[in-house]
């Protein structure tokens, strides 16, 4: 279950991944409560609510930038995803790559895949005033404070960047003293995007590296060839004590758990956002 | 005092998780039998045999140990791949530090379970 309200006794988080302890869900059966609390079921509390669009940005030919700004006070925490409404019928889940206390917004990058009702529609109808419809916050990938030393490896292909880039700056924004690799990979270079800011973000930050990646058959200036997750796995091989945020396409994402697990990376460690577009 | 808190308890189980799931999915004798499966799903059912193993609460009966394989012993799980996770378990243990003696007695409890695994 999960506490809206009142403490949490910290024995009934025992054995819960740290994000959902983090976000006050409990193990009902070794809960002794300390005081009141107020609680919900764990997949209730996914309300909608009305979001207006702001602006839009072309991040690269096939990714637009959706900014939202929701009509009620609304919380979550960078890399988590929520649906947006297209209509009664129709919803897709996006990544939030926007941190509250930097962005305002919300922050969406909207891959088109080809005939998707969803992104079709963002990137041909929606423009600033435009009202939609959006979920609240969901799901477990997203930065914990605590331990700031730690390192963390994150590797994203295609709008896979979008949760990295909410995590990898909110990190940053919490003081993490560990350093902080962010592999984004691509087919070709006009794949990637949010790349000037992110190259800004690694000369304002000495433990933050951006590592752009290509893995199509032209090398692309300033980008390392081949897949993002092959490079990341050659350049840090011993993962032990590491943080891990994956995101992107399903394949890349299933493999490179199992491929950082081997490489010493605690299972309770890797956070894993797997979507196909 | 306890077999389960002897080891260790929860804090034991926790360590012994990663290395042992990680010991098991590399062996190629054996890791076919969790291809496909949810990484963190399967880690827990891990985590609760660790627990069964280290004399902790037990929540399974054998007839949950019959179902819950039976597909995998269709598939051809046997004495073999059996004999290969009691080495894991023993060598997960063993780079805990535990005790010899304690290792002999949470190999018995897993031990325990082989014929309700292997449907015999």
């Amino acid at each position: 279950m999960k506490a809206s309200k009142g403490a949490v006794p910290e024995k009934s988080q025992a054995g819960l991944r740290p994000t959902l302890a983090a976000q006050n869900y409990f193990l009902a059966c070794s809960c002794v409560p300390e005081g009141d609390m107020e609680v919900t079921l764990p997949d209730s509390g996914f309300g909608t609510l009305s979001a207006t669009v702001t602006k839009t940005t072309r991040l690269n030919d096939d990714t637009l930038g959706l900014w939202l700004r929701p009509s009620r006070q609304y919380e979550y925490r960078p890399g988590q995803f929520i649906r947006l409404h297209k209509d009664e019928g129709n919803s897709r889940c996006y990544s939030l790559a926007s941190v509250p206390e930097l962005d305002g917004e919300l922050f969406l990058n909207i891959r088109r895949t080809p005939g998707g009702l969803v992104s079709n529609w963002v990137h041909e109808s929606l423009g600033a005033g435009d009202q939609v419809e959006i979920s609240e916050a969901m799901g477990q990938c997203f930065y914990l404070p605590g331990s700031p030393e730690k390192n963390m490896l994150l590797v994203g292909t295609g709008s896979g960047l979008s949760p990295l880039y909410g995590i990898a700056r909110d990190a940053l924004l919490m003081g993490h003293l560990g350093e902080i690799h962010l592999y984004h990979g691509s087919r070709h270079r006009g794949g990637l995007y949010l790349e000037a800011e992110l190259a800004q973000l690694m000369s304002r930050h000495k433990n933050f590296s951006y590592v752009p990646c290509t893995s199509g058959d032209e090398p692309a200036a300033g980008c390392l060839p081949g897949r993002a997750l092959d490079l990341a796995l050659a350049r840090h091989q011993d993962l032990g004590g590491w943080r891990v945020y994956l995101c992107g396409n399903p394949d890349m994402v299933n493999s490179a758990k199992r491929k950082t697990f081997f490489a010493g990376a605690s299972l309770k460690d890797i956070h894993a956002d797997p979507f196909g577009f | 005092m306890s077999l389960f808190d002897e080891i260790g308890g929860e804090g034991a189980v926790n360590a012994a998780v990663d290395i042992f799931y990680r010991k098991v999915l590399k062996d190629d004798r054996i890791n076919r039998f969790f291809e496909g499966v949810d990484m963190d799903k399967q880690a827990a059912k891990q985590k609760a045999f660790l627990s069964v193993a280290f004399g902790g609460p037990n929540r399974y009966s054998g007839a949950d140990m019959r179902r819950g394989h039976a597909h995998l012993v269709a598939r051809g799980l046997n004495d073999s791949h059996f004999d290969a996770v009691m080495e894991h378990l023993g060598a997960t243990l063993k780079e805990l530090n535990v005790p010899d003696n304690l290792i002999s007695q949470a190999a018995a409890i897993a031990e325990s379970t082989r014929n309700d695994v292997l449907s015999k």
